[in-house]
């Protein structure tokens, strides 16, 4: 690798394959049993080498969450026009009554 | 393209030249090079055509249709065109066409560019190689067996293969700088806020910024100036007038300071640092005072970055649901039709991002990630901070190599995020920085020579790139 640092040494996985399944559910992703191995490899690799900055002390530091100091940006409370409705729905995957249409939401725990 | 951006307006302006003929010529070119390029997903060539009537109609009543008049653009796909497919290159949203225009397609607009069509891109983009794409992958126009570069690297391609001078990016990370590097083409990451991101599909909401690529400094500055300035429709818009960068790209760099950083140079290729010295060299040739500086802090960006990036993509990237717009899997419940449509509409390398920033932001994670990852930001930050207090702009490498092989990374994410390695500071400080082609290496590849300057210190980081373009060796490369 001839640039961006050296990778750590073989670390051992800081993530394993229960925790990738349980992301991917919060994530709503379905990942085949394949997928969940290489994926848990792919992401133990990463934060094994984003594990270099959870060494540093920078406690002391205010985290940056933006680069802009801003904060509560606000207009006027006035009315404005929005996009046309029928111009929004006619890009909806099913409307209904010229709202968003979703299969049932209450019943039995998928 | 025959002619810069800057050329072709005047001689359309003047009706030397019809715009419909600029608009051909481009479409020639695509018709031509683009199905072995694959720089564009979608060309809109009777659009075009209209659009280069009505500058020709414009013109001929003698009004003036801007200082961008028949100047055929390319758009990342992942800049909404109203009633024009915009897909960031992803199965979920195939086929979406936008009820608005982003507000840097408006302003283009407005300034006479004609819009020639959306290019290619690494899925939301996400990645440094155009490889993640629905559509498959670009090719370098300088070996076609190499990657542009990315995430932007059709529109990279685009320019570097003449179809067209012009094109718009999204850098978040590099995504504008590193593919115009690995193609010898000029592109420009603005300050944080200087251009309006509404209309800009989100990826990583506090790295995003639009900016050109083009084929010189002169016809990057002219095309930031017309799409910079405050849009009440971005929330995080500075308050500022368009910078005044036009002006800026031939007043040279004598008596400015600038600081060659060690951390950008020293573990690049050895061709690459050696064409970095050499700009450096140039600079103090041209009468600016170099000097190397080392700014430590910059060795823990890329493990900063592809947390905080990932964190928010994870964020931004769950309002596809299929419920408004895109894809929809048809499932019996509305939770197993959300898991259906993202597991079957994102590709891997988003659903790696987006399981990364879910895992950096879970319970018992963020502060060992997540918010250690913002500090840092914070420590990069001081450390553009404080070497500006002693330089007016800084030099180094805009990518580690030159363009690798197809393939080649494809299988190892860490590989392929250390492509990233010199680009990622500018974004985490929200700071202007612009890669200008400066040679080859041994090979023959582009060579790009990253400049960066403080936070809306575009006047001087343009003054920087046009003094490096003016030094830059003749261009090499193999093909065109």
């Amino acid at each position: 690798m001839s640039a961006g640092g050296a990778r750590p040494p073989s670390q051992p996985p800081v993530i394993g394959p229960e925790q990738v399944a349980h992301v991917a559910r919060l994530a709503r992703l379905e990942l085949r049993d394949d997928e969940l191995t290489r994926f848990t490899e792919q992401l133990a690799s990463v934060l094994a080498y984003a594990a270099e900055i959870a060494e540093l002390d920078v406690g002391d530091l205010e985290p940056m969450a933006h680069p802009l100091p801003l904060h509560n940006v606000l207009r006027e409370d006035e009315p404005q026009p929005t996009l046309d409705r029928d111009v929004v729905l006619a890009e909806a995957p099913a409307t209904e009554d010229r709202r968003f249409r979703v299969p049932r939401i209450m019943g039995e725990e998928p | 393209m025959n002619g810069s951006a800057i050329a072709l307006a005047s001689e359309v302006r003047s009706g030397d030249r019809s715009a419909r003929d600029v608009v051909e010529e481009a479409l020639a070119k695509i018709a031509a090079g683009d199905p072995e390029i694959h720089a564009f997903v979608e060309v809109l060539a009777d659009r075009a055509l209209d659009r280069a009537d009505e500058i020709d109609r414009a013109v001929a009543s003698g009004s003036d249709p801007g200082p961008l008049a028949g100047v055929p653009v390319a758009l990342k796909d992942n800049l909404c065109t109203a009633g024009i497919p915009t897909t960031c290159s992803s199965k979920i949203l195939e086929g979406w066409r936008p009820p608005y225009d982003a507000t840097v397609v408006e302003r283009l607009r407005a300034a006479g560019a004609i819009v020639v069509g959306k290019t290619n891109m690494d899925e939301f983009a996400m990645g440094s190689s155009t490889e993640n794409s629905c559509s498959g992958p670009t090719r370098n126009p300088h070996d076609h067996d190499r990657v542009p570069g990315g995430s932007s690297g059709g529109s990279a391609a685009a320019v570097a293969a003449g179809f067209v001078p012009l094109a718009l990016g999204s850098d978040t990370g590099g995504s504008i700088r590193q593919p115009a590097a690995l193609c010898g083409v000029v592109g420009m990451k603005p300050t944080y806020g200087v251009v309006s991101r509404y209309g800009l599909v989100a990826f990583a909401s506090s790295l995003d910024q639009i900016g050109p690529l083009s084929a010189s400094v002169a016809d990057a500055a002219v095309t930031l100036e017309v799409i910079a300035g405050h849009d009440h429709r971005d929330s995080t818009s500075l308050e500022a007038p368009a910078p005044d960068v036009v002006a800026a790209v031939d007043r040279g760099v004598e008596g400015k300071r600038i600081g060659l950083v060690t951390e950008l140079v020293d573990r690049t290729d050895p061709d690459v640092a050696a064409r970095v010295r050499q700009a450096a060299d140039a600079l103090a040739a041209a009468g600016a005072e170099v000097e190397e500086v080392s700014i430590p802090q910059f060795r823990y960006g890329l493990a900063a970055y592809y947390l905080i990036a990932p964190a928010e993509a994870s964020s931004n990237l769950a309002r596809f649901d299929g419920v408004r717009y895109g894809l929809r899997v048809d499932a019996p419940d509305v939770a197993a039709m959300n898991v259906a449509t993202r597991t079957a509409g994102f590709g891997p390398e988003v659903k790696r991002r987006i399981m990364l920033g879910t895992y950096a932001l879970s319970a018992g994670y963020y502060d060992a990630y997540y918010a250690k990852a913002q500090r840092v930001r914070t420590l990069v930050s001081d450390g553009f901070a404080y070497a500006y207090t002693r330089f007016d702009g800084l030099l180094g490498a805009t990518t580690p190599t030159t363009a690798f092989a197809i393939g080649d990374r494809t299988d190892d994410p860490l590989a392929m995020y250390l492509s990233d390695t010199c680009t990622v500071p500018a974004n985490l400080a929200g700071h202007p920085a612009i890669s200008v082609p400066f040679g080859t290496d041994q090979g023959g590849l582009p060579v790009g020579v990253q400049a960066l300057a403080p936070a809306l210190g575009e006047p001087m980081l343009f003054a920087l790139a046009g003094a490096l373009e003016r030094a830059a060796p003749e261009p090499g490369g193999r093909n065109p």
